[in-house]
């Protein structure tokens, strides 16, 4: 054999440096139209998260349009780049959008690590940033700036809003169960805050390797411990593929399932019977019956021919936030201060119910409970009303 | 005690199903000597033929009964247009271009099947659970699993030690000017080779597509995994990643209980310590 076992090796590592590389992908027009506002997006467009920044652009596009492309008199001008939910190319991209484009707005990004890579030169540069998803409790904590603003929610601030409702369902002892990264952490960290102080007890805390779909060595652990119910954060494949484990192990009708909304949103129909009965909590819902939820979803589904998610409506909600802050502006996006002293006093009635922000630019918001049934995750009641995220260390 | 039982069980269920993924690999890289990234696609193509072909024809089984042909003939396609260029050369090239197909089978695949996670149904005849403890279930399906991985690993080592074709591989693998001075087609060896490859990197989605989630990006783990295997077992060897996968799968069902905070990074600690050991792998030969 004449190849060598070194230079297999090495090959493989060459496997993951090429993950490394790739093209900038940009998927938006360019042209600088005298007079309109630019609005940079960093947002997935490849890899697992691109339905989410697909969702997040749609939301905010929805918004500009039913104002007849314009806000406060000013046409909006979309440069998207795609962050590939890459965190070593968050720096680069940032800067592309911030420094090369000039963007007056920034906004971004779905991924928790890119966000917080972006919102650090963010902050420096004092470009007005709008954060429509990702959920890591610094960016409206450590590192909070008052030019940055997120219309989503904090990891902590689900745990919570979820431990609440959890609690108030009579459950009093839990297994936490997750991936070992951020937001999985930030998750259980905030519903053990909460669960704990209202007198629930957290049996044990199984976290995986990021991001592993092998359960059965939790579930044995959960079947072996019998709690009586277990607080789980997957997503996307990952979820799907626990929550038909779960079932698989027969623990679904002895051990109740919850999580925040994430662990059943857009995986409802992958799995199928196995879903019904998971309980979640999220600051969006299936069948609320605000009028701006229902004209937002007619709009959606008239514009893309498909219904709209949560992702959907932060992207529409941070389209909303700049449009207050310009309207109290006249436009005028150089006003730094006056711009973001009236964002930050956004108050609305959003598709989710009423938008306003916390000190420190987060929304404080309700959370919802839903039960996954039928392949729908059905509206239940509300789990928390007006919650807002610890925001802890933000001194901006 | 029962845990330890049970989760000894679980990782050599997910080492036959490794082993399947990974023995494709080996056998690629063992005889055509390319190192084949891409390799973790082909577990992703099976997963979604599973999924179209199951909703055609209602049953996971007979989707793997099209699907093996269709996978062998899609690896034989690749090897001619492709594969083909790169024998005898650097493996970087081999890298990049196999890289390359990763990022096109991605793209296609999105084309075709979309971002969302999808799910296939097990056949209703396996689709139960059979209760271990009071609390804890297996489901049937997963049982089967094993019994045909096992199955398939049996047949798959009788091929190779008992068979003319099996011979000619095992011959390709340890010389191949020989093999072809004896007066061997090489080029059509290496075709079925990597077909096969193909197919059984295909067929390891196929079959574990009604216990995944089929989902974007499903092969990369794979991928990751199998070159672990690869590496333990010894490049080439059957018996290697045999004893390799179930070493790992062992490991790591035992690691995600006993040692949680190290779970991560056991399975690659296990392919360290084998390195030093045996720097050639478990059945590798010595390198030349």
């Amino acid at each position: 054999m004449s190849s060598s076992r070194r230079e297999f090796l090495m090959s493989s590592g060459a496997l993951g440096l090429a993950g490394l590389l790739g093209g900038v992908a940009p998927f938006g027009r360019a042209a600088h139209a005298a007079g309109a506002i630019k609005v940079g997006l960093l947002l997935p467009a490849s890899g697992t998260y691109a339905p989410l920044g697909e969702a997040i652009r749609r939301g905010a596009e929805l918004y500009v349009k039913s104002k007849g492309g314009a806000l406060a008199g000013r046409a909006i001008e979309f440069t998207a780049l795609d962050d590939e939910s890459a965190p070593p190319k968050a720096a680069e991209l940032t800067n592309k959008l911030i420094f090369g484009e000039k963007v007056d707005v920034l906004m971004g990004t779905v991924h928790s690590g890119v966000a917080a890579a972006m919102v650090k030169i963010a902050r420096e540069a004092g470009v007005t940033t709008l954060v429509p998803n990702a959920g890591a409790d610094a960016i409206t904590g450590g590192l909070c700036a008052p030019n940055v603003f997120r219309t989503s929610f904090a990891n902590g601030q689900v745990g919570e809003a979820t431990a609440k409702a959890m609690l108030a369902g009579g459950v009093k002892e839990a297994i936490t169960c997750t991936w070992r990264y951020a937001a999985g952490e930030e998750m259980v960290a905030g519903f053990k805050r909460v669960f704990e102080a209202g007198g629930g007890k957290v049996v044990k805390d199984i976290a995986l390797p990021f991001p592993d779909v092998e359960f059965q060595s939790a579930l044995a652990e959960i079947a072996a411990a019998k709690p009586q119910a277990v607080y789980s954060f997957f997503a996307g494949g990952g979820a799907a593929k626990f929550i038909k484990d779960f079932a698989g192990a027969g623990l679904k009708d002895k051990v109740q399932l919850w999580g925040p909304g994430f662990l059943t949103d857009g995986v409802e129909q992958a799995v199928g019977a196995a879903g019904d009965g998971v309980k979640t909590v999220l600051h969006y819902a299936d069948g609320l019956t605000n009028p701006e939820d229902a004209a937002f979803r007619k709009a959606f589904q008239a514009a893309y021919g498909v219904a709209p998610d949560v992702y959907a409506v932060q992207g529409w909600d941070a389209m909303h936030v700049l449009d207050v802050g310009l309207t109290a502006v006249g436009g005028d996006v150089a006003k730094k201060d006056a711009l973001h002293a009236a964002m930050a006093g956004a108050s609305f009635a959003s598709p989710r119910g009423p938008f306003a922000f916390s000190a420190n630019r987060n929304p404080k918001q309700t959370f919802y409970l839903r039960e996954l049934k039928g392949g729908k995750n059905v509206l239940l009641g509300v789990a928390a009303e007006g919650l807002a995220d610890v925001g802890k260390g933000c001194k901006a | 005690m029962d845990l330890v039982l049970v989760q000894i069980f679980n990782g050599i269920q997910y080492g036959f199903l490794i082993f399947l993924a990974a023995s494709g690999l080996t056998l690629v890289f063992g005889i055509l000597g390319v190192i084949n990234l891409a390799h973790g696609s082909f577990y992703m193509l099976g997963a979604y033929l599973a999924l179209s072909l199951t909703e055609a024809t209602g049953d996971v089984f007979l989707a793997c009964l099209l699907g093996i042909p269709l996978a062998a003939v899609f690896g034989w396609a690749i090897e001619r247009l492709f594969i083909r260029r790169l024998y005898g050369r650097d493996h970087l090239q081999q890298v990049l271009l196999t890289f390359a197909l990763i990022l096109i089978f991605n793209e296609v695949q999105r084309m075709l099947w979309g971002n969302y996670p999808h799910s296939v149904p097990a056949p209703t005849w396996l689709s139960g659970s059979i209760r271990l403890t009071d609390t804890l279930a297996y489901p049937i399906y997963r049982l089967a699993l094993t019994v045909i991985c096992a199955a398939l690993a049996a047949a798959m080592f009788f091929v190779i030690r008992k068979t003319g074709v099996g011979r000619l591989i095992r011959a390709g693998e340890s010389n191949r000017e020989m093999t072809e001075l004896l007066g061997f087609d090489a080029n059509r060896l290496y075709g079925l080779v990597f077909a096969a490859g193909v197919a059984l990197a295909a067929l390891a989605g196929m079959l574990a597509a009604p216990v995944e989630s089929v989902y974007p990006g499903i092969g990369e783990r794979i991928l990751i995994i199998s070159f672990v295997v690869v590496v333990i077992g010894g490049i080439g060897s059957l018996e290697g990643a045999f004893l390799g996968a179930l070493a790992i799968g062992v490991a790591d069902a035992l690691g995600k209980v006993f040692l949680p905070d190290f779970a991560g990074v056991l399975v690659y600690a296990l392919m360290a310590t084998v390195l030093v050991v045996r720097p050639a792998g478990l059945f590798g030969r010595t390198i030349r």
